[in-house]
């Protein structure tokens, strides 16, 4: 393309850092207030509960998957596993899906978005599939998170489990298992992420099959109202 | 980088290169799914206009527009106005005008795909321009690299054959320097430029002394029919000399792996043997090749948010 309507050398921006570790480094409005919502007890008390209820409403373990939807999704999800295995001695399988391909802002957004990994271990047919996202915001992700699903094959049942509903939906999209419902303002910030006390994972997005450790946090960051990049994705 | 040309290793950053390197890494489990196809550049137009012939990367930049689901249209030089004396701009101009979302260009003259990026609104991607660059294989050869050893910096990175003619030697050059790897090229004098050593490599008339603990070797495509007689007395002398085979690698590591950008002369820069099998990793590069192209039309694709 000819220089002068070259775009700015943008870098490839990310959607707010969700478990990705540096409690100190999220971008974003760094002067903002942020508030703890939920801090790591609340959150592993929900998580326990979100597995009860899974486990109830599943007709069967056997056929349960669960699949992460990155970056806050992983955590979250392991957690989850743990817990199912831990109430029914049967650990389901976990799997990754990067919905970043597949949203539906990719043309109006000025740079395209940082690729997240996708590991599939087992195929989808048939299984009762848990998408695990940490929260929930317009619905976005989700219905990328279910048409990248597809393209895996033709699961019996669909399920969303998400730590927080925040609200502010754009499109007809439920969440079977909820954390807790949050109500915010629209341009508000909300952040689930691992705190790690020591060395944090290299990239945040690169953790390996080890088990989850460090702090779990939801906070909540007020947004400015002239801050017109919220609430994109989620 | 949305809109961005990608005309040469020489232009892009070392963060380029590892943005790049990485979404390509992202993008290599697609090609592993039964359904090879996301939506990403749904309703996109990618136009691949080459002057050369070239079946090789033409058909990788056209299965990775094709699983980015973008519709992909092959101009080439046969059959076309290029044959009715239409110039160059004219011809780019009215493909311009059909409004595509990224231009991939071959051409035998260098800085053909420089002029065409001034000039059409679309970004242009360079397949290989004459003996100047051709980013996309030295990018493919980059991310083979990592994946393979893990790393590319630190790393000892030899290349054989006609450094003086070869855009994939020239990327590859700017690519692993810019990334921290230490380059090497080896060939009869009269295929090393006089000055290459400028581009931060060491030179080398010695295949032996060149491939010295080297991490990767690259062999090189030898164009007998052009350069026979002119830069090395004979094809066999050559193959004796500088061709690759197992008894010469010894004196690379022992975990070395050998590369070549294809096709393959058997026989002369590279034996059978090491043609097809082990340390050889040449279908790993065209593997590669097609998620490392994704990796761009991704990351470029775009009419500049008009």
């Amino acid at each position: 393309m000819p220089p002068p309507a070259a775009s700015p050398e943008a870098s490839v921006s990310t959607q707010a850092p969700s478990s990705a570790a540096k409690t100190s480094s999220l971008s974003g409005s760094i002067d903002a207030p942020e508030r703890v919502v939920l801090d790591d007890q609340a959150i592993r008390r929900a998580l326990m509960r979100m597995a009860h209820e899974i486990v109830e409403s599943a007709d069967g373990i056997e056929r349960l998957y669960l699949i992460a939807i990155p970056n806050g999704g992983v955590p979250l999800g392991r957690l989850l596993v743990d817990n199912l295995e831990r109430l029914t001695g049967t650990r389901p399988p976990l799997g990754i899906l990067d919905t970043t391909l597949y949203r539906d802002d990719l043309s109006t957004r000025g740079a395209r978005p940082q690729l997240r990994r996708t590991e599939m271990p087992s195929s989808v047919d048939d299984r009762v599939v848990v998408l695990v996202e940490d929260v929930v915001s317009t619905g976005r992700t989700i219905r990328a998170g279910m048409d990248a699903l597809m393209d895996f094959g033709r699961p019996s049942h669909v399920r969303v489990v998400a730590l927080v509903d925040r609200g502010h939906r754009e499109l007809p999209i439920k969440i079977d298992y909820v954390g807790k419902n949050i109500p915010t303002q629209p341009n508000d910030k909300v952040v689930f992420r691992v705190a790690d006390a020591d060395e944090p994972a290299a990239d945040g997005a690169e953790e390996g099959e080890e088990a989850v450790v460090g702090e779990l946090q939801l906070v909540l960051r007020p947004g400015d109202s002239a801050d017109s990049e919220q609430g994109r994705g989620a | 980088m949305i809109g961005r040309d990608i005309l040469g290793i020489e232009d892009l950053s070392r963060d380029d290169i590892e943005t790049i390197l990485e979404t390509a890494e992202r993008m290599q489990e697609i090609g592993a799914r039964e359904v090879k196809k996301v939506p990403t550049l749904r309703g996109r137009t990618l136009i691949n206009l080459f002057f050369e012939p070239s079946t090789r990367t033409q058909t990788s930049f056209e299965i990775a527009g094709k699983r980015l689901a973008a519709d992909v249209v092959n101009f080439s030089v046969s059959g076309s106005s290029v044959s009715k004396r239409e110039t160059l701009l004219d011809t780019a101009k009215t493909l311009d005008a059909m409004d595509p979302d990224a231009v991939v260009v071959r051409h035998k003259v260098a800085g053909v795909p420089h002029r065409l990026a001034e000039v059409l609104e679309a970004p242009v991607i360079n397949a290989g321009d004459g003996a100047h660059e051709h980013p996309s294989q030295a990018l493919l050869d980059m991310l083979t690299v990592r994946e393979q050893k893990g790393r590319i910096e630190g790393l000892t990175i030899t290349i054989v054959g006609d450094i003086a003619h070869s855009r994939v030697a020239r990327s590859n050059i700017y690519g692993f320097t810019k990334l921290g790897a230490e380059v090497r090229v080896a060939g009869p004098p009269t295929m090393l430029p006089a000055e290459v050593e400028s581009l931060g490599v060491k030179s080398f008339t010695s295949l032996k002394d060149a491939i010295e603990g080297a991490d990767v070797v690259m062999a090189l495509r030898i164009q007998m029919e052009r350069l026979e007689g002119a830069c090395f007395p004979s094809v066999r002398e050559y193959a004796a000399t500088f061709g690759l085979d197992r008894a010469k690698l010894r004196f690379a590591k022992e975990d070395a792996i050998v590369m070549h950008p294809g096709p393959v002369n058997r026989g002369v820069e590279l034996a059978h043997e090491l043609a097809d099998s082990s340390p050889s990793v040449i279908l790993d590069q065209v593997r590669n090749g097609v998620a490392l192209r994704m990796a761009l039309l991704y990351l470029v694709a775009g009419r500049g948010g008009r």
